[in-house]
């Protein structure tokens, strides 16, 4: 559940982490995160948990981390494989950064149903 | 040693935050005291006023934007969609803090 732009009740507001405070981001928009995690030279990973479970720490890996990848296409059919197959479940992009050795980059790019 | 948080902190609000961003990048903590409780509505307010402001810059930058130059821009933007951020752009806007450097205690 997305933050709802109104000003209200902060006690009970979602927010998901990245980008939570925004709009929802549009496909383009995303692409161009996507583009300049690949340009900064991030290793691309993805990672899904149930909407229920988004508060924990660990979510659950899609696959490996996507090694050299500098693909935005395959990038954007690994999302889309993973939504179709967990259409329920939250779905985040992370850039690893080998240098820091830590996330460079983490946003969700598909919220599911909760 | 590759892991460094640099901290800005004191006197900084929503208006600095393309500049923070631009200065410090990610791996930064920005402390914002007064930034925060000064917002009319309230502290809950002027976190999410703050997030907000950050995000859009963060948003920004990576999309290749300059964002110190657009940073009206992108405020504005961003605030289209959260009026917290409306009002701390209007509470601010006005505040500067431009004092001398100290380098001795003024007392005698």
């Amino acid at each position: 559940m997305s933050y709802s732009h109104e000003v209200g009740d902060y006690q009970t507001a979602q927010t998901l982490e990245t980008f939570g405070f925004l709009p929802k981001l549009t496909q383009d928009e995303v692409y161009d995160q996507i583009a300049y995690l690949i340009a900064q030279g991030l290793t691309p990973a993805i990672e899904h948990e149930l909407p229920a479970n988004a508060g924990h720490h660990y979510w659950t890996m899609w696959k490996l981390p996507f090694f050299g990848e500098t693909d935005l296409n395959a990038v954007v059919s690994e999302i889309d494989a993973c939504r179709r197959a967990y259409p329920d479940h939250h779905v985040r992009l992370i850039g690893y950064d080998n240098y820091t050795q830590s996330q460079g980059v983490c946003f969700v790019v598909h919220e599911g149903r909760s | 040693m590759p892991g460094v948080f640099a901290v800005a902190s004191g006197g900084i609000h929503i208006w600095h935050m393309p500049a923070l961003v631009t200065i410090f990048g990610d791996d930064s903590m920005l402390q914002f005291g007064g930034g925060t409780q000064g917002h009319p509505w309230g502290n809950a307010a002027g976190a999410a006023a703050n997030r907000v402001a950050l995000e859009a810059s963060v948003k920004a930058r990576n999309e290749g934007r300059e964002i110190e130059k657009e940073a009206r821009d992108i405020l504005t933007e961003a605030a289209k969609h959260s009026p917290e951020l409306a009002i701390a752009m209007e509470t601010w806007k006005e505040i500067k803090f431009e004092f001398d450097t100290v380098d001795k205690l003024d007392v005698n």
